[in-house]
């Protein structure tokens, strides 16, 4: 197949891709946790802020919320430094904007997984952590989220596959991942076929990579919950 | 022991009310060293919940609890009235001091037993690893499972589980430990293994309370019986006293229905 030379940009494209896509899932976990804990709060106010949060965010089209993060940010930090007398036009850089937007996306959807996996940690493995003395902090981050760990596995599997696809809407704001390096091949080679279906055969690998990844964490997280075979 | 000596754990007046159900009307338990309390009582007498008030897994409405002659600092909750702990790091001490025994083992089933042993002395304690390692092996030894320490609990039995449970509470060194109902999840043929461990923890001496439904065995291991009714103390004696004379009519009943 005769790349016209843009193997290497291909390359670079994949690379950026990934990395957006890696950012936007640390984002979106850490949104999507407290995004769980705010809807699980005892306090009607957090309550309201996951519910806003959530539905906001999982009514808007990604399309838009990357636009309206790109062009909005850029629109709040000039009037920030409007606000103390400079003229200079500053802007989210499209990956910071990028990361931001689908981080936002992965975390609202991320919300509703792990709010499901909270529930499903039984009360009395708190109660037994309570009473051995261990405080709030080693309580959530040793026994309650590696269970609540393995139960939203499959789930935010399934998010980090669409959101590994969702990176190329960043391309409309300009950055140089896989999508936009394609487009840019196919403007000068005018062989739009060829390098389309080099992408699509791109993220595909990526995803098949995935599943493999995630099956071997699942594996890892499952230790100690299969039945012994009689 | 002197007579001066605090006893190891005082409750003193406790009340516990579910929304307008008054669950404990006010009892009031004190176990000096190696004491063994057993507590009986019907289904709703309040039992379980008054355990779980001592170590405040359930918040009490009124009382005053004290271990080894430290009492437990605690304050009035702004909104429901509860009495919650006034001080966080206090209340984690005193309830490392205070071993608790689920009815349901809770034992935490991402870990391997070794790892349920030592992930308080650890992380509470803060006991170098080798040091929590050894105690916490010489303590599956002794009930029984030191084969089982690389297991995850879900490859155990109900028995085994169980006594992992116990093993994992006593590797906090506890002043005192509550066993909140340890045989009723158990298959019959798990129970007297569950019973001889504890029995052995009275001969060496440890203070307890027991919550059990299991009469002989609460007869033959404890140093004191309480019978609960409606949220009181009802009956209180050494085992031949309430067992086999019991004062009130309704710890007369209760007897006679369980023999």
């Amino acid at each position: 197949m005769d790349l016209h030379g843009f193997g290497p940009q291909l390359a670079l494209g994949t690379l950026m891709t990934l990395e957006l896509a890696f950012a936007s899932l640390g984002v979106g976990l850490v949104l999507g946790l407290l995004g769980a804990m705010a809807k699980a709060s005892p306090h009607a106010s957090l309550r309201w802020l996951g519910d806003g949060y959530t539905t906001l965010v999982r009514g808007v089209p990604e399309l838009l919320v990357v636009l309206i993060v790109y062009f909005g940010s850029s629109a709040a930090l000039g009037m920030v430094t409007g606000w103390v007398g400079m003229e200079t036009h500053v802007e989210l850089d499209p990956f910071a904007a990028g990361t931001l937007a689908l981080g936002l996306t992965f975390g609202a959807y991320a919300t509703e997984v792990f709010r499901g996996a909270l529930a499903t940690v039984p009360k009395g493995h708190i109660e037994a952590a309570h009473a051995l003395g261990l405080g709030p902090w080693h309580t959530f981050s040793r026994i309650v989220l590696p269970q609540l760990w393995r139960v939203a596995l499959p789930g935010l599997g399934n998010l980090f596959m669409v959101l590994l696809k969702d990176t190329a809407l960043v391309s409309v704001v300009g950055l140089d991942e896989l999508m936009r390096k394609s487009q840019i091949a196919v403007g000068f080679s005018k062989q739009p076929f060829t390098f389309y279906a080099v992408a699509a055969g791109i993220y595909l690998l990526l995803t098949v990579i995935t599943g493999g990844g995630l099956m071997m964490l699942e594996r890892r997280a499952n230790r100690g919950f299969a039945r012994a075979r009689s | 022991m002197t007579a001066t000596s605090p006893p190891a754990l005082e409750a003193e007046n406790i009340h516990k009310r579910f929304g307008g159900l008054e669950v404990l009307k006010g009892i009031s338990v004190t176990a000096r060293d190696g004491e063994v309390i057993s507590i009986l009582g019907s289904s709703g007498s309040g039992k379980s919940t008054f355990l779980r008030c001592l170590n405040l897994l359930e918040s009490p409405d009124e009382g005053r609890i004290a271990l080894g002659g430290e009492e437990l600092k605690l304050k009035r909750h702004a909104k429901d009235g509860h009495l919650v702990p006034a001080d966080p790091r206090q209340m984690a001490r005193l309830r490392a001091g205070i071993g608790f025994v689920f009815q349901n083992f809770n034992l935490w089933p991402h870990m391997t037993i070794l790892e349920n042993l030592i992930e308080a002395p650890l992380r509470v304690l803060r006991q170098p690893r080798a040091q929590a390692i050894e105690t916490a092996e010489a303590l599956l030894a002794k009930v029984g499972i030191a084969d089982k320490r690389n297991s995850y609990p879900a490859f155990l039995s109900g028995g085994q589980q169980q006594r992992a449970a116990i093993a994992r509470t006593l590797a906090m060194q506890p002043k005192v430990v509550l066993f909140d109902e340890p045989t009723s999840a158990l298959d019959p043929e798990m129970v007297a293994e569950v019973l001889n461990v504890i029995t052995s923890l009275a001969e060496e001496g440890r203070t307890m309370l027991l919550v059990t439904h299991e009469m002989r065995f609460a007869r033959n291991v404890s140093s004191r019986v309480i019978f609960l009714h409606d949220g009181r103390i009802e009956e209180e004696g050494t085992p031949e006293q309430v067992f086999d004379a019991p004062q009130s009519p309704r710890c007369q009943q209760f007897m006679a229905s369980h023999r």
